[in-house]
């Protein structure tokens, strides 16, 4: 017996409007103020009338394009009516028969594991529409059963909804439709996906397919688990569940249809999901048009006004970078991985220095690292892509070793002060002061391999009886001695006078 | 054709809208939702077999704002309505259901 994870998501993102959307309260994540940012639309009061924000489409359609779906030529909004307290209107405007996108997918990069290269995986998007979200409640969670808190500062803030199809086989894969996710919406700038904000949030459709020995396969019930607030919860959550539906299986031998589809909670201190009381009746919405909103037509132009004003997609840059610099797939993934901005860092040091291998290997690795240890995105890092370009462009050039450089590099970040920018005049002079600069006066290089080589008879004699390894040494010594010089050129040219000899 | 609206459905109709019917009510209800459905189902004896279904009832379309931040209400009035405050939120009869 082995068992399939099936695993289909829902997740909410945050629209990056200034407004909510459909009224002009500014949608600023503001908990420390509830209830500031309200009026009559979004309080749901009588005789209030919503108005779409332009903005809100606008980006919502941008996320469909990214998502590949198919724009809908004509779309409505719709009333999901239940009773919830942070629901003031007692019904969320949504998209029910008529959503504005469907059917789209996303590709996950082929994962690269010891046995090599795995396929690309194209997970298919069944919808995107444009609904409001809800208010938030606060509750007592001192035993005392106070009341319950509603702050409404975020009703009607715009909200996209993306429903993958159930083709998620692994929690881990899982997680990586999420990032994938997230690179995209905040390279296209749609949303800002921060979930610690709750910018995105994620609910996650899980069972089993249990493949009996004999052959049949048996489709465990379907678990909704809902408000995960982090990648990884969403993981443990999944992992969670394969095991609990296992056991449940083996239990009960309940199977789909047998029970009806249970929503659960995670609880991520203890690591596990937990039965939800059903909201009553809670799949009778009894959606219908809402009345006071009227429907969108995309005209051909409106979408074509969107499509030129994309950037480029993670994916697309992904292959761009690879084949215009000649890198890895892995330090591609890598450098358009960190985002938007981190990806333009890199094409800048690239192009400056000529050398899109060396500018990955830096920006990749020392840089990343000291934006880490310094708690910074590339957008505060001091030591911008124009700086960086230019030092290693002086290795390209030959006019300083990679070891030097590095050295640099240290110093020019070890005297930077909060907010000073360095320059490129900074490092003539760390150069110059270190003497660092790569010694092309082959007479003090010969004079000092000479004596180097007269030093260290035995060495020498090594060298001779065929250890190849037996100068490093001397080239050390020799790099001492002359500042700046070129270690391969120094190990040839000493290889080079003991052979004379 | 009479509607096949019973005792139950006017029920759950009222249940989904959270009232609470007293049993008179629930006839009169029966009666009157009765009569609305009779009146609606004359819409069935009409042909729309080459007729588009209509999504919307207003002939308006992509009417939109601009992405302008206006003004919110103070914090007093727009808790001014609701039955139970502390000053800062709507306060609710505790909810035992974390879910939302």
């Amino acid at each position: 017996m082995h068992t399939t994870t099936i695993i289909g998501l829902e997740v909410h993102v945050q629209l990056q409007t200034k407004t909510k959307v459909f009224c002009g309260c500014t949608t600023a994540f503001n908990p420390t103020q509830p209830n500031v940012q309200t009026c009559p639309v979004c309080l749901g009061l009588p005789g209030s009338l919503p108005v779409l924000n332009r903005e809100a489409f606008t980006l919502a359609v941008k996320t469909a394009m990214a998502l590949n779906c198919a724009i809908s030529p004509y779309t409505k909004w719709d009333r999901k009516q239940y009773y919830y307290p942070d629901l003031p209107k007692g019904y969320q405007i949504s998209q029910y028969d008529l959503p504005f996108s469907e059917d789209g997918f996303v590709e996950l990069e082929p994962l690269e594991t010891e046995e090599g290269t795995g396929e690309t995986r194209r997970i298919g998007i069944i919808r995107a529409h444009l609904e409001e979200d809800a208010g938030k409640n606060t509750h007592d969670d001192s035993g005392r059963k106070a009341d319950s808190q509603v702050d409404l500062n975020r009703a009607g803030t715009p909200l996209v909804e993306i429903v993958s199809q159930p083709d998620l086989r692994s929690p881990s894969e899982a997680r990586r439709y999420l990032e994938e996710l997230k690179l995209l919406l905040t390279y296209l700038g749609v949303s800002d996906c921060n979930m610690q904000e709750g910018s995105l949030r994620c609910d996650a459709n899980v069972n089993l397919h249990i493949h009996t020995d004999d052959g049949h396969k048996i489709p465990t019930p379907i678990v909704e688990v809902k408000n995960l607030n982090s990648f990884r919860n969403v993981e443990l959550a999944i992992e969670y569940e394969e095991k609990r539906q296992l056991e449940q299986w083996k239990k009960t031998g309940q199977k789909i249809g047998d029970v009806a589809k249970e929503t659960r909670g995670f609880d991520a201190a203890r690591g596990v999901t937990f039965a939800q009381r059903g909201k009553e009746e809670a799949s009778d919405y009894r959606y219908f048009p809402d009345p006071d909103l009227v429907p969108v037509i995309v005209s051909e132009e409106f979408l074509e006004g969107i499509r030129s004003s994309l950037c480029e997609f993670p994916a697309d840059r992904r292959k761009r970078l690879a084949a215009a610099y000649q890198l890895s797939t892995y330090d591609a993934s890598v450098i358009v991985g960190q985002g938007l901005e981190f990806a333009e860092y890199y094409e800048e040091v690239a192009k400056l220095c000529g050398d899109g291998k060396q500018a990955s290997n830096w920006v990749t690795q020392d840089v990343l690292r000291e934006m880490n240890e310094r708690n910074q995105t590339i957008a505060q890092f001091p030591l911008r892509a124009a700086v960086l370009g230019n030092l290693l462009g002086r290795i390209t050039s030959k006019q300083i070793t990679i070891k030097s450089a590095r050295e640099v590099f240290a110093t020019l970040l070890s005297e930077t002060h909060a907010r000073q920018v360095l320059s490129s005049h900074q490092i003539d002079q760390i150069i110059a002061e270190k003497g660092l600069a790569l010694v092309t006066d082959t007479g003090a290089i010969e004079q000092a391999i000479a004596d180097v080589v007269a030093k260290n008879p035995k060495i020498v004699a090594d060298f001779k009886g065929g250890k190849q390894g037996a100068i490093g040494p001397l080239v050390g010594q020799v790099m001492k001695a002359v500042k700046g010089a070129d270690p391969a050129v120094v190990r040839n040219l000493i290889a080079e006078k003991i052979n004379s000899m | 054709m009479a509607s096949q609206l019973d005792r139950e459905t006017v029920l759950k109709v009222a249940r989904l809208g959270r009232l609470k019917l007293a049993d008179h009510e629930v006839d009169d209800y029966l009666n009157k939702l009765g009569q609305i459905l009779t009146y609606v189902e004359q819409l069935n004896e009409v042909d729309t077999e080459d007729v588009e279904p209509m999504a919307h009832a207003v002939e308006l379309q992509n009417v939109f704002r601009e992405d302008v931040v206006r003004p919110s209400l103070p914090r007093d009035l727009a808790l001014s309505n609701a039955p139970k405050t502390d000053g800062q939120f709507f306060l609710v009869p505790q909810i035992i259901d974390a879910g939302g």
